[in-house]
């Protein structure tokens, strides 16, 4: 990761970065210092659960949190330019042209009252300065491309006479039109049928190896990111807890709350009508963040420390296995502090006794 | 498509039979007679005379009979003659049309091409000082009524600085410049109260659309701030501004009688005025009713319009 040719292929650096919301109640402190890299042609997966700043990161790296409340610190760089730091006008020429979302909703992401052709094209025909006649061919190209069938008529449709799927894939390649060096994919199978839900992220992985595009894929489905991304980053309480080759990370998880993502999962080889393992608790108020780390409130494993002090985020045997945790599931002190908790009766470890018996501490439940 | 334009010809006969007849109602009520209006009131000595022409324009019979027979000829396109002038009402109204149309016209056209930009500017700049200047200057607006705006413009405009004439009409036959000159302050005394209030709604409206989901994945896009909010906002944004043009039309053909009555332009509005103090009943009735209809049909075109600015509405149809 480190290797002099691989810095050459470097896309994007964010550091310390951190986005806060002044509200009448305060200050939300959404993303608190989040840094990771990502190379050209390389995809990392952002996951955590609603509300731990995954979306709000990946519209602050694109500078996209519109209003005066809004505050960004730290910086991302971007082959050679820190985006936080650039003027509007030039983020103008960024967006679209390097940088590309696809996003959660598609019913809402286009605009109901404009053909899809015009929405295609655009923003080809306004960075590019492309012509009607080559927008149109392009349109049908890009349409083609996503698997749109009958492009041609598609393109004269109005949004809501499309599907769902329909109007994701048209998202896709409205991202795709100006080839951007990065994609944001924020959530982009969330609000669809679970039998599209493969076939766009399917579509997502295909373009993004093809073009030779970094992709982020932000969502809140473990089960998402598994197999489709390079990397992983698990945040919670707009910090990242855990961050590893997402190999690795399935392999073996080391922070309570990526252990417990996993396993709130529900699985096609259980039973039906099991519970599923919900999360005990909720998450911390962002305006007044818990002393200590964020997630020991909900953790099975947490430890007198866990409260007062917040772990760093760091690796132990494998450097590109990080995580902020004092007492890493499956580490000695993990299974000591969890069959401490079970002893004296902790509602969040008991509740994770019973669930899964078998698997005390151990990440691999799979 | 079809049933629509039917369902509203069905509720535009109704309106128009509940207007005249409650127009003719209130004709009735009013004090004097429009036998002032037949005869001087020297020959109103003859008891016998005035009988006869009573009986001759049926005014001793019961109302509904005589809303009755109103009714009948208005069927059948004949609106009567007016009692002061001897000409039909029919022509008289087109006679006096072009004046209110035109005055009206060029106020709505006015108030909107000045509303969108500044409703639109003020959104998108909401709470910096741009927006609080335009929202004053609409508040301002908003609570002069036409008739003062009227007299304030022609002591500015043609009394003090003698830019423009203070009173009277030039046809537009006669060339657009002296036409305008004409029409430029009775239409911007009526227009001030209309920009504020369009202003604002597309002001809200605006706000409301840069809050969308589209909005942002424009501009993720990278598309101008001037092409989001023209060419993605300002038509979602303009329904509630079609709906308040259309509803606006009643107030504003109620502020022409005062307008043109303040420039002595010879309008269908100052036409009114002077039927009502002439008691001329079949004036009244019959502009009365020819201004209902104007409301009815512009509002059923407001409903059309919807259609074209959303095509989810049309398909709902």
């Amino acid at each position: 990761m480190s290797d002099a040719v691989e810095t050459d292929r470097r896309l994007l650096t964010v550091t310390d970065l951190r986005t806060t919301f002044s509200i009448a109640a305060g200050d939300v402190q959404a993303v608190r210092g989040v840094s990771f890299a990502l190379d050209r042609g390389r995809t990392l997966g952002i996951v955590g659960e609603s509300g731990c700043g995954k979306t709000v990161l990946a519209r602050s790296i694109m500078r996209l949190n519109l209003g005066s409340n809004v505050t960004t610190t730290g910086t991302a760089e971007f082959a050679g330019r820190d985006l936080l730091s650039l003027p509007m006008a030039d983020m103008h020429e960024m967006w679209g042209m390097e940088l590309a979302m696809v996003f959660q909703d598609p019913m809402t992401s286009l605009n109901p009252l404009v053909r899809v052709g015009r929405q295609v094209t655009e923003h080809l025909r306004q960075h590019l300065g492309v012509g009607r006649a080559e927008a149109a061919r392009t349109a049908v190209d890009l349409l083609n491309e996503v698997r749109i069938p009958e492009p041609e008529a598609r393109l004269k449709a109005y949004p809501h006479e499309l599907s769902g799927g329909m109007r994701q894939r048209i998202c896709i390649a409205i991202a795709l039109a100006c080839e951007p060096a990065l994609l944001f994919a924020d959530e982009p199978t969330t609000a669809l049928d679970v039998t599209v839900q493969h076939q766009i992220l399917n579509l997502l992985g295909r373009e993004q190896r093809e073009r030779d595009m970094a992709m982020v894929l932000v969502t809140h489905d473990l089960g998402v990111v598994a197999g489709r991304t390079d990397d992983t980053l698990v945040m919670y309480a707009g910090m990242v807890v855990e961050q590893a080759p997402t190999g690795s990370l399935f392999e073996e998880m080391r922070h309570p709350y990526s252990e417990a993502l996993l396993r709130s999962l529900p699985r096609t080889s259980q039973v039906s009508h099991t519970r599923l393992a919900a999360i005990t608790g909720r998450p911390p108020d962002l305006i007044d963040p818990p002393s200590g780390c964020a997630f020991s409130p909900r953790c099975p494993y947490v430890q007198p420390r866990c409260r007062e002090e917040v772990p760093p985020l760091s690796a132990v045997d494998d450097p590109d296995h990080r995580f902020a945790c004092w007492t890493p599931v499956g580490s000695p002190e993990g299974m000591a502090a969890f069959a401490r908790n079970v002893a004296e009766g902790l509602p969040q470890a008991v509740a994770v006794d019973l669930t899964a018996p078998s698997s005390t501490g151990s990440g691999g439940a799979s | 498509m079809g049933t629509f334009i039917a369902k509203r010809l069905v509720r535009l006969v109704g309106t128009l039979l509940a207007v005249s007849f409650l127009t003719f109602l209130l004709v009735n009520l009013l004090p004097g007679d429009a036998i002032n209006a037949l005869i001087p009131i020297d020959a109103q000595q003859d008891r016998e005379f005035v009988e006869q022409i009573r009986e001759e324009w049926g005014l001793n019979d019961p109302m509904l009979v005589r809303y009755g027979r109103w009714l009948g000829d208005a069927v059948q396109g004949d609106f009567g003659d007016s009692i002061v002038t001897s000409r039909t009402v029919s022509s008289e109204i087109f006679h006096r049309l072009p004046v209110t149309a035109e005055l009206m016209l060029v106020t709505v056209g006015l108030s909107v091409m000045l509303a969108i930009p500044l409703g639109v500017m003020a959104a998108y700049r909401e709470g910096t000082r741009l927006d609080q200047v335009i929202s004053g200057i609409a508040q301002v607006f908003l609570s002069i009524p036409g008739f003062v705006a009227g007299l304030l413009f022609i002591y500015v405009f043609a009394m003090k600085l003698g830019w423009l004439p203070a009173t009277g009409w030039n046809r537009l036959s006669n060339g657009l410049l002296d036409n305008l000159r004409t029409v430029i302050l009775p239409a911007l005394s009526l227009a001030l109260i209309e920009i504020a209030v369009y202003t604002r709604v597309v002001r809200s409206d605006v706000m409301n659309t840069l809050q969308e989901d589209f909005v942002l994945s424009a501009r993720a896009k990278g598309l101008s701030d001037r092409y989001i909010l023209f060419r993605h906002c300002l038509r979602p944004s303009s329904l509630t501004l079609i709906t308040v043009v259309g509803l606006n039309i009643g107030t504003l053909l109620g502020g022409t009688v005062v307008v043109e009555f303040l420039f002595a332009m010879p309008g269908l509005g100052k036409r009114l005025l002077d039927a009502i103090f002439q008691r001329d009943f079949m004036m009244i009735q019959g502009i009365t009713v020819f201004v209902a209809t104007i409301y009815v049909l512009v509002n059923t075109a407001v409903d059309l319009i919807y259609m074209l600015v959303d095509p989810r509405i049309r398909k709902a149809d």
